[in-house]
Parts: C-alpha cells; sequence; structure tokens
C-alpha cells in the first residue's frame, strides 16, 4: 500500500513539476514596468479586451493582465468590491451598481472603446422584407404581441399570410436586454414565445434554414455568416438604414447600435502599469476593434475618449 | 405457436433491443468524437500545445488553458482521495448503524445530484471570500472537490462493502485491531474498486466549467502558474470561449482543444485503469 501510495504521489509531483517547466520567461529588456491588471465584465467586450491585452503583451511583458468573463453586472459587482481594476461593460453602468463604488469610495471613469451593431435578419429567400420600420420591429417583439401576431400579413399589408419564426438570444446576454430596451423601451422586455439561445451559431442556423425566420443578434455574427443570411435594413423615421461599419459608427443606424465601454477606477492613477494599459487601449482600439469584428469610434471620438483620461488622471 | 416458442422469440427480441440501446450510446459517441477529430485534428500542432491566447485564430494555442486544468485535476486528485476514502471508511466500517451515519448518507446522496453551478457559488464564497483564496487553482480544486466528492464516497463504501467478512474476521483472530484490520486487509483489497471511483470523479473534475467560472476562473490568462494561489483558467473555458466567436476559424480550434481535453481525460484513465488492473491481479485469496 505505502509503496502504491508513493509512486502515486510521484506521479503527481513529476506532473507538477512538468507543467511549471512551462512557465519560464522570456528574456527582456530592464527598466520595464511591472504588476499585474485584473479585468473583469462583458463577454461581448472580452474579444476586444483580449486583443489589446495580446498587443499590450509585446510592449510590456512583465505586466499580468487577467481577463474574465463574469458577465457585465458580475463585472460590476467586482468593480464595486476593487476586486478589479478596469470593468468590460456593454452596458453604461446602473444607478445601484454606481452607488456601490461610491460607498467603497471608488472613483471611476466610463471610455467608450467601440460601437457594436445589432443587426435584423431574415432567410434569404424571403423574397418580401425590404426593410423594417422601428414600429413594425416593436409589433412583431413587444410583450403584446406574443401569442397575437403570428403571421407576416399581420406585421405590413401585403406581406403573405405566411408563420412567422421567431429567433433572438436569451434573455440573460446584455444584446437581448439592448435589443429590448431599444425596441420594446425600458424594463418591458420582449415577447417569449421565440427561440432563444446563447449560442448566437445557432441562431444562424435558425434562421438560415427557415423561409419565413426573422432574428437579430451582434453585426459579427452577420459578417462571417453572409451568404447565408439577408441583412434587413431598418427605418427608424429618417430613412431606411442598412447597418454598416459606417452607418453604426456615425450613429445613423439608431436605435439598434450601441457603444461599448470599459470602465477604469483610479488605479489607473496610482499605478502606472494600469495608466499604460489604458492608454495604450484607447491609442490602439481603432486598428484592433476592426479586427475582431467590432466597429471602432471615429479618430475623433478616441481622442475625445483619451482627453477624458487625461483629466481623470489629473483629477 | 406453443408458449415456449413464443417465450424463446421474447427472449430474442429482448436481446437485439438491449444490443439496439447498447449500440445508440456507442454509435453517437462515435460519431461525435470522429466528428470533433474531423474538424480539429490538423489543428493540433506543437505551437497549438505551447501558444498563449491570441485574437488571430492560427495564433492561438491552449498552453494557459491546459496547464490550468492539470494543476486543477492534480490538486483536485490530492484532496478529494483522502477526504472521499476516509468518509467511506467511516462510514461502511465506523459508524456504521448509528443515527447520524444514516443522516450522513441520505445527504451524500442528495449532494450528488446538486447541479454543479450551485457549487460554484458555495465555493465563491466558502472559499473565496471567507477563506481568502481569491480566485486561485486552490479555490477551484476544492470546489471541484467538493463537487465530486460524493461519488468517491459511494464508490468507497461499495468497494470496502465487496471484501468478504471472512478476511477481517481471520485478521481479528490473529490478534489485529481494528486499524490494522482495515490498513493491512480492507483497504489494499478494495483499492481496485475504489480507484475505479476516483477515475470516474476525476473525469467528471476535468470537464466542468460552471462552477470554475462562478468562482472567477478568468478566459485570458497569459502565463502558467507557478504555484496553486495563482490565478487560472482551464479547458472547458477555453473551449466555452472559442465556441461563441462568430469566426468559424475558432470553432476549429476548439475542435481541437477537445481533442486535447479527451487525450488528457483518456490518459489519466489509463493510468489509474493500469494501476487498478496491476492492484487487482495481486489479490488471491
Amino acid at each position: 500500500m505505502k509503496k502504491k501510495i508513493k509512486t502515486i504521489l510521484f506521479i503527481c509531483t513529476s506532473v507538477l513539476i512538468i507543467s511549471c517547466a512551462g512557465n519560464s520567461e522570456k528574456a527582456i529588456k530592464t527598466d520595464q514596468l511591472e504588476g499585474s491588471i485584473k479585468i473583469d465584465g462583458s463577454s461581448t467586450v472580452y474579444p476586444i479586451t483580449e486583443a489589446i491585452a495580446e498587443e499590450f503583451r509585446d510592449v510590456e511583458p512583465k505586466v499580468k493582465v487577467t481577463i474574465g468573463v463574469s458577465g457585465t453586472g458580475g463585472g460590476f459587482k467586482k468593480f464595486g468590491r476593487s476586486e478589479i481594476a478596469i470593468a468590460n461593460a456593454s452596458r453604461s453602468i446602473k444607478d445601484q451598481e454606481a452607488k456601490n463604488c461610491g460607498e467603497n469610495n471608488i472613483p471611476y471613469l466610463e471610455l467608450s472603446v467601440a460601437y457594436d451593431g445589432l443587426a435584423v435578419l431574415v432567410n434569404p429567400e424571403n423574397t418580401w422584407v425590404d426593410f423594417l420600420t422601428v414600429e413594425e420591429l416593436n409589433t412583431i417583439w413587444n410583450p403584446a404581441a406574443q401569442n397575437t401576431i403570428m403571421y407576416w400579413d399581420q406585421v405590413r399589408e401585403g406581406w403573405p399570410h405566411e408563420e412567422l419564426h421567431l429567433f433572438g438570444p436569451g434573455t440573460a446576454s446584455g444584446t437581448y436586454d439592448y435589443f429590448s430596451e431599444a425596441i420594446c423601451g425600458k424594463k418591458v422586455g420582449t415577447r417569449g414565445d421565440y427561440t432563444a439561445s446563447e449560442d448566437d451559431h445557432i441562431l444562424v442556423q435558425g434562421i438560415a434554414t427557415d423561409k419565413n425566420g426573422l432574428g437579430f443578434f451582434g453585426l459579427a455574427y452577420y459578417e462571417e455568416n453572409k451568404e447565408k443570411l439577408k441583412l434587413v435594413g431598418v427605418d427608424n423615421g429618417k430613412g431606411i438604414i442598412i447597418p454598416t461599419m459606417e452607418t453604426v459608427s456615425n450613429g445613423t443606424y439608431a436605435p439598434l447600435s450601441r457603444p461599448i465601454f470599459i470602465y477604469v477606477n483610479d488605479a489607473a492613477k496610482k499605478r502606472k502599469e494600469v495608466k499604460e494599459f489604458v492608454s495604450f487601449y484607447l491609442n490602439n482600439a481603432a486598428s484592433i476593434v476592426k479586427d475582431v469584428g467590432y466597429i471602432p469610434l471615429t479618430n475623433t471620438e478616441y481622442n475625445r475618449e483619451i482627453t477624458k483620461f487625461n483629466n481623470f488622471l489629473k483629477n | 405457436m406453443n408458449n415456449s416458442k413464443v417465450n424463446r422469440i421474447k427472449d430474442k427480441a429482448f436481446n437485439y433491443f438491449g444490443i439496439f440501446c447498447t449500440l445508440i450510446g456507442l454509435v453517437i459517441l462515435a460519431f461525435f468524437i470522429g466528428n470533433i477529430f474531423y474538424d480539429g485534428i490538423t489543428r493540433i500542432d506543437w505551437d497549438f500545445l505551447t501558444a498563449l491566447p491570441s485574437r488571430k485564430a492560427e495564433k492561438a494555442g491552449i498552453l494557459t488553458a491546459w496547464v490550468g486544468s492539470i494543476w486543477i485535476v492534480v490538486f483536485t486528485f490530492l484532496i478529494v482521495v483522502p477526504l472521499g476514502i476516509a468518509a467511506g471508511i467511516y462510514l461502511e466500517e465506523y459508524g456504521k448503524k448509528s443515527k447520524l451515519s444514516e443522516l450522513l448518507e441520505v445527504n451524500i446522496s442528495n449532494l450528488a445530484g446538486v447541479p454543479s453551478v450551485i457549487y460554484g457559488l458555495l465555493g465563491l464564497e466558502i472559499f473565496v471570500r471567507v477563506l481568502g483564496m481569491g480566485n486561485s487553482i486552490l479555490a477551484g480544486s476544492f470546489t471541484l472537490a467538493l463537487l465530486v466528492l460524493p461519488i468517491v464516497i459511494v464508490s468507497s463504501r461499495e468497494a470496502l462493502k465487496a471484501v468478504p467478512k471472512s478476511i477481517r474476521l481471520a485478521s481479528f483472530a490473529l490478534g489485529s485491531s481494528k486499524w490494522q484490520t482495515i490498513w493491512h486487509q480492507v483497504l489494499p483489497a478494495s483499492f481496485g474498486g475504489i480507484l475505479t471511483g476516483v477515475i470516474l470523479a476525476i473525469s467528471r473534475a476535468v470537464g466542468e466549467t460552471a462552477p470554475l467560472i462562478v468562482i472567477g476562473a478568468l478566459a485570458y490568462v497569459p502565463f502558467t502558474p507557478s504555484s496553486p494561489m495563482d490565478e487560472f483558467t482551464v479547458l472547458p473555458i477555453q473551449i466555452f470561449n472559442w465556441i461563441s466567436r462568430p469566426q468559424h476559424e475558432f470553432t476549429v480550434n476548439a475542435a481541437a482543444a477537445i481533442i486535447v481535453l479527451l487525450i488528457i481525460t483518456f490518459t489519466m484513465n489509463g493510468i489509474a485503469v493500469y494501476f487498478r488492473n496491476k492492484w487487482q491481479k495481486k489479490i488471491n485469496w
């Protein structure tokens, strides 16, 4: 028995040693920043921050940046306890969350880093939908439509009497929150009788294989599945706007484009590595944001955010 | 047709039905593994295993994820094995008929059915916050150890129960104490069965995502852990993260990472099965 236990322990330790061995760091210059930056929050913002952290690694290899994906709400919870220096957020901070920061004496700053557009999509074989107005989207999605708006001809006269099949992200996602608020109003939600999935690939599949399907999700997913889906323009009263890089970033694709944020606390003032990271973020976001499928702010807007950040550091 | 003929037909029919049921599981598994290998096998190379996470799918690797998974598994193993076996021994050998052990038994069976995310919440409060372990490997391992503890306890008890009474009596007859009997006779004899439970438990732990996300395991960690107090990520989190990306190349990465996870699981099971077989050969009463 003893011998066996020893053998087992031996195997465990050797595995440990092997895994430690992978930890060797590259040789680096002196006079570099050290420390760690903890980031958490929205999974929507995650790809951008991950990409920035990856690039930052080349500049300051000794700074350990770690990123979690607890969701915007989870991120703000940790942010309000000072457990993290930066929070990724796909919406603005809520009053209660801001109050937490205030109670714990955590000054913070909101910085926009990119835009995200919500695309409304139908099947490519759908010949009747040319565009949708915001009112029509509301007719389709608002909670009262449940079990009543079931056919396309109830949305607009002249459309065929075909069943309407809806697809969208689940209620836990920030994307859902944003869509329901923009289309149905605050704290109303949407109808519940649609096919919901947190996995956007499933929504893509659903709409791509259902002639009567209609759904919404982040523009990045449309860009990757262009040939399977038909993008629908949205008319907000000022004309039909198709979401593109341009219409999202200049705000004409309203109300379905939103800015996404990072929140940084006063660690940026006290710790040089945090300050450097945020500056690096804002200065390099324009090209990196595009890389990961989101829409960058304009240069003027990035400069505005940089000024905002610099002012925050001074006060 | 007489009665015995009907019975024979029924017999055959049930036989085929049984084969059919067994095959369903196997075919689905084979299809799944085949599909994953088809998608991901070409993506696995040395760079994939040694590179850090990246926004570019072709440059991204799983070093921190698989190393994190191994850390977690080793520590979970170290925590759950002594606890689980000791609890099994107590319930089976010492506290056999007391009210307390009845209560414990019911609770252990209940615990086995609690959803894993609940363990995550428990771990977050106890290990991460109250005991101040932070979002560390240690906190993750303790949480997973709690999660799989019932499996080890139950299988240890079954294994201990299977040791013939004559062995114990013979040991007592030679004058050994209860503890000596357990340590020198009962435990070695039941070791194979206990290991089976441990294998099942660890295989489950290595695939868990939800409780680790809850206790604050990260998605992007650009360094491998160097102590159990370090922050970490694990393979299932990396896989989940990649699957939810819009770009197809990340799905390929996810498939490749799944293959690596399967290999890790199979290897660990292989090691355990090897020890179990070797052990069982030595027992001849």
